[in-house]
């Protein structure tokens, strides 16, 4: 059995009893890498040499009082900066960018001496529901290598699928974590705005923005999430509440939990194989004890048009530092606005541009009150939707999205359908809640998404929940074909 | 007098001289070698995120106090958006529609007649870096270390209707800022600016007329001279059939005329939209009276204060509070027991012309307030004479120390003895028996001439009224 099948906890455990070594581990990532990622193409860069030798570093100095985090090996999406590795966002712009700090999130994992791979692909500066606008590469779900392994986390998810890392971090601005997680089969959590820093995480949409663990198990993803949340004094939103031992509230028991299932989200528009699985997942938690209920989210139909409104305006202000004069790639002219312009016209791709226009055109004088003063009336409402279900109920469960992976190219000429695949998952952002989507079967062969949502800094019951559904229903992990079975 | 009116509004920025940046921990500190007060937040790296310097609020609270602005309770910072090389994030942090501050008044002096020019809003921004065009045309360099420096915005309402008003409202603005010690309020490094908004319309129009507005001034003297030459120009436009154009406007000193700098079509959409990176702040009652308490007496105050307490004349006190040291540096000569009006004489006087001459400011020189009220009192004590008074501040003002020593050290003691002065004038007397013949003869001048040669004779030492007198006792016993 591949080590990383064991989870964090057996993994940590033999460590510190010298059962394995750390090399062990990063020697089982880059074996696997080799053998597959050449086919899924997770990794943007690699960090071998420093991963090996921090991992020689922990078998010749460690000590039982390490943390449980270290020796682990962990991938980093490629929007979160870390010190002296690259940091691309997937984009030309930043393709000779080299960091001079680390992101809050990648220095609390080094803290615990977790060991850095490398970094991941994804959509280009995070915007894409399916890593076909990177840059560079396009990742292939390791379920199925003709299909896309979800955006803009895809790097992430694949390689926790296809067993690169143990666990890797993501970043879900409208979806981004959980949609990849539910197209691979992995466990991702979006965690309340303000749980965990952003800071060091390439912004896109800044009062959406919020980083979180990729992960195989949900023991492993509440101890990640443990490890990176908290208040950061560099991140000025970022939440002054204790961190729970998340770990602590996996306790099996979910009786009595009022459990909401939203009528839109098993509506118009989501595929019937998914519903399908859903359903059944839901009367697995009611056979756990949990008390189900139908409620409705009236005010959710508005959410992907006030979010592409939302998300893009601060996109616009948040890309426009990347012109050419400080860092990142220059196009040579003899005048300032024609550099400004070939610069960033060679240098981002089609998707960055279409949310920049976007959102320039929401801010504009004129516009402003009809597009982006309303789309923050309609996250006021959505949040009040939430708020209301919430007042009688613990968590909300559904699909995390309207269908499985589709396949690469399906949808990257129709913008439009591309959005609406974040449907389910971009109210949690717009209501700044989080969300926890795990695998719940299979349908065609390919997983199904079960994402849960909770109250605000309502983790913990999520982690209950989803850890509770996780260990009585019996799915397994492991992609079945593809690039797997080499 | 013309028949048009003229409408003038101020936009000052000034810079606080807080500790660190605005958003930053980069120091804040004026003629650093470039590019090394800067770190990735202020640079604008990717990933980095602002954390509000809270001097800084407390400084433009105090600044908003002391210009009688109310206080925004609950106010936000918004991303002002544009391109160019010295702002690094392509947004400026600033405040659009909850400025700290609204709703204030800087009261000016014209004429002996008390005016107050509203302040329309101040509010908190950060700075901009600064760029160096080489010489050669070949490029331009860029040093961030101004880049992220916390400023003050203050708008005032149009109420100025003269060009020497404008005048009159930055030198209250800045001595105001020096009193509250926030800024270094000087225009040659930046840490004050200002552009100018005018416009003219036929009197008794209630509407405004185009405005344009004012760049490049870089001395208040620029400020009043530009908009005068403004002010005319508009009026030559409408006199002649024209219309004045919406534009913004160069001073030049050179040539003293205003030139275009851009057109009204060159003005920005800045897009602005709430910084999601900074939470709102709300402004407590507590945290207004703590600034409130450190704020000092304000020059107005003390201008009446030195009217009503010491009797100086206004204008005395309204020229000595025009700066807070010089104001402070009369208070302390006063409290060391010198008169008022002579401590004020000599500030006035000898002082401010040293100063001006040297170009240097009250709290540059080795002199004290202790060591000119010394001064003050050997002069009303009658120990010295006010011409030797004069060598006395020379010495006094460029190396300081105590007067009374410099007297003795140079042997400048008055002679008021009455017995060894008549000794000493005795021979002078004898020598110009003429002289004092012709002043018994009627010829007054002779008097002057007499005295001149005792003093020359004394070095300046013998005590002039009793000279006099003496002379004059001579005189009549011839």
């Amino acid at each position: 059995m591949p080590l990383f099948e064991e989870g964090l906890v057996s993994l940590s455990q033999k460590l510190h009893s010298k059962e394995i070594k750390a090399s062990d581990l990063v020697d089982e990532a880059f074996t696997r890498i080799h053998d597959v990622d050449g086919d899924v193409q997770a990794f943007l860069t690699l960090n071998e040499e420093a991963a090996r030798s921090e991992a020689k570093a922990i078998d010749e100095n460690g000590s039982a009082e390490d943390a449980i985090l270290t020796g682990m090996p962990i991938g980093i999406k490629d929007n979160m900066v870390t010190k002296g590795l690259k940091t691309t966002c997937a984009s030309h712009i930043l393709e000779n960018y080299d960091p001079l700090y680390d992101a809050t999130v990648v220095e609390k994992v080094k803290t615990q001496k977790a060991i850095t791979i490398g970094k991941l692909n994804m959509d280009e500066f995070a915007m894409g529901s399916s890593t076909e606008t990177s840059s560079f590469a396009i990742t292939k779900n390791p379920w199925d290598l003709e299909r896309v392994p979800g955006g803009s986390s895809g790097g992430s998810a694949a390689a926790v699928a296809a067993g690169e890392v143990l666990f890797a971090l993501g970043t879900d601005t409208g979806g981004s974590i959980r949609q990849p997680s539910a197209f691979c089969g992995v466990v991702g959590m979006k965690p309340t705005y303000g749980r965990v820093s952003r800071y060091g995480l390439v912004a896109f949409a800044s009062s959406l923005d919020q980083a979180g663990p990729i992960t195989r198990t949900v023991e492993d993803n509440a101890y990640l999430l443990e490890t990176i949340a908290g208040l950061d004094r560099h991140d000025s939103t970022s939440a002054d509440l204790a961190v729970p031992h998340y770990a602590a509230a996996l306790t099996g028991d979910i009786k009595g939990l009022r459990v909401a299932v939203p009528k839109e989200y098993l509506g118009e528009g989501i595929d019937e194989s998914v519903k399908a699985n859903i359903r059944a997942a839901i009367k697995q938690l009611e056979s756990l004890g949990a008390v189900v209920d139908e409620v409705s989210l009236p005010h959710s139909k508005y959410a992907v048009p006030a979010y592409y409104i939302i998300a893009s305006s601060e996109a616009s202000a948040n890309l426009a530092r990347f012109d050419g004069v400080r860092y990142g790639v220059r196009a040579e002219t003899n005048d300032l606005i024609d550099m400004y312009n070939k610069s960033r016209s060679e240098g981002f791709g089609d998707e960055v541009k279409r949310r920049i226009m976007l959102g320039t055109f929401a801010l504009s004088s004129g516009y402003y009150d009809a597009y982006y003063k309303k789309a923050q009336q309609v996250r006021t409402l959505i949040k009040q939707d939430f708020e209301k279900v919430f007042k009688d109920h613990d968590i909300i469960v559904g699909p995390t999205t309207p269908t499985t992976a589709f396949k690469i190219g399906e949808n990257i000429d129709d913008p439009l359908t591309m959005y609406a695949n974040d449907l389910l998952t971009i109210p949690v952002n717009l209501a700044g809640i989080p969300a926890i989507s795990l695998p719940c079967g299979l349908a065609d062969g390919l997983p199904v998404g079960l994402q849960m949502i909770g109250r605000p800094f309502g983790e913990e019951t999520l982690y209950r929940a989803a850890h509770a559904y996780e260990q009585t229903a019996g799915f397994t992990l492991t992609p079945a074909k593809g690039a797997m079975n080499k | 007098m013309s028949n048009f009116e003229t409408v003038i509004g101020l936009e000052v920025h000034v810079e606080l001289k807080t500790k660190t940046k605005a958003f930053c921990g980069c120091a804040n500190q004026f003629g650093a070698e470039p590019n090394t007060n800067t770190c990735p937040i202020c640079l604008g790296h990717p990933g980095v995120l602002p954390i509000l310097n809270h001097e800084a609020v407390d400084y433009a609270i105090k600044a908003a106090l002391a210009l009688n602005c109310e206080i925004s309770r609950e106010t936000k910072f918004d991303r002002k958006n544009y391109f160019y090389p010295d702002n690094p994030k392509a947004y400026q942090i600033s405040q659009f529609d909850q400025p700290i501050g609204r709703n204030g008044y800087i009261e000016i002096e014209l004429d002996g007649e008390k005016k107050r020019i509203g302040v329309h809003r101040l509010h908190l921004e950060e700075d901009a870096g600064k760029l160096n065009h080489l010489e050669d045309g070949s490029g331009s360099l860029v040093d961030f270390n101004r880049v992220g420096t916390p400023l003050i915005e203050i708008v005032s309402e149009a109420d100025m209707r003269d060009p020497h008003e404008a005048y009159l409202y930055l030198e209250k603005l800045k001595a105001i800022m020096q009193y509250i010690d926030v800024s270094d309020v000087k225009m040659e490094e930046g840490s004050l600016r200002c552009d100018a908004n005018i416009s003219i319309r036929p009197f008794g129009q209630t509407t405004f007329g185009t405005k344009t507005e004012l760049k490049n001034l870089n001395s208040f003297t620029f400020v009043e001279k530009g908009l005068a030459y403004e002010e005319k120009r508009q009026e030559k436009v409408l006199l002649s059939g024209g219309e004045v154009v919406q534009e913004t406007r160069r001073y030049n000193d050179a040539t003293k005329a205003t030139t275009v700098m851009r057109g009204k079509e060159g003005s920005e959409d800045y897009r602005y939209f709430p910084e999601p990176d900074i939470i709102k702040l709300k402004i407590d009652q507590e945290w207004i009276d703590r600034i409130e308490a450190e704020i000092p007496e304000l020059p107005d105050s003390r201008q009446k204060r030195y009217v009503e307490e010491f009797g100086l004349p206004e204008y005395d006190a309204m020229v000595l509070t025009q700066a807070k040291t010089m104001s402070d540096f009369f208070q302390d000569a006063v409290a060391e027991g010198a008169d008022a009006k002579l401590v004020s004489n000599w500030l006035m006087g000898d002082v401010s012309a040293y100063l001006n001459s040297k170009y240097k400011t009250i709290d540059q020189v080795p002199m004290t307030a202790k060591g000119l009220a010394k001064l003050v009192q050997l002069i009303e004590k009658g120990t010295i004479s006010s011409k030797i008074a004069k060598k006395v501040f020379k010495d006094l003002i460029e190396k300081g120390g105590d007067p009374e020593e410099i007297v003795k050290a140079k042997g400048l003691v008055q002679i008021s003895d009455e017995g060894a002065l008549r000794e000493m004038l005795a021979p002078i007397l004898e020598a110009n028996k003429q002289s004092m013949i012709d002043y018994k003869n009627g010829k007054d001048r002779a008097l002057g001439f007499l005295v001149g040669q005792v003093m020359k004779q004394t070095h300046g030492k013998a005590n002039p009224k009793m000279v006099n007198k003496i002379i004059l006792e001579e005189i009549d016993k011839l």
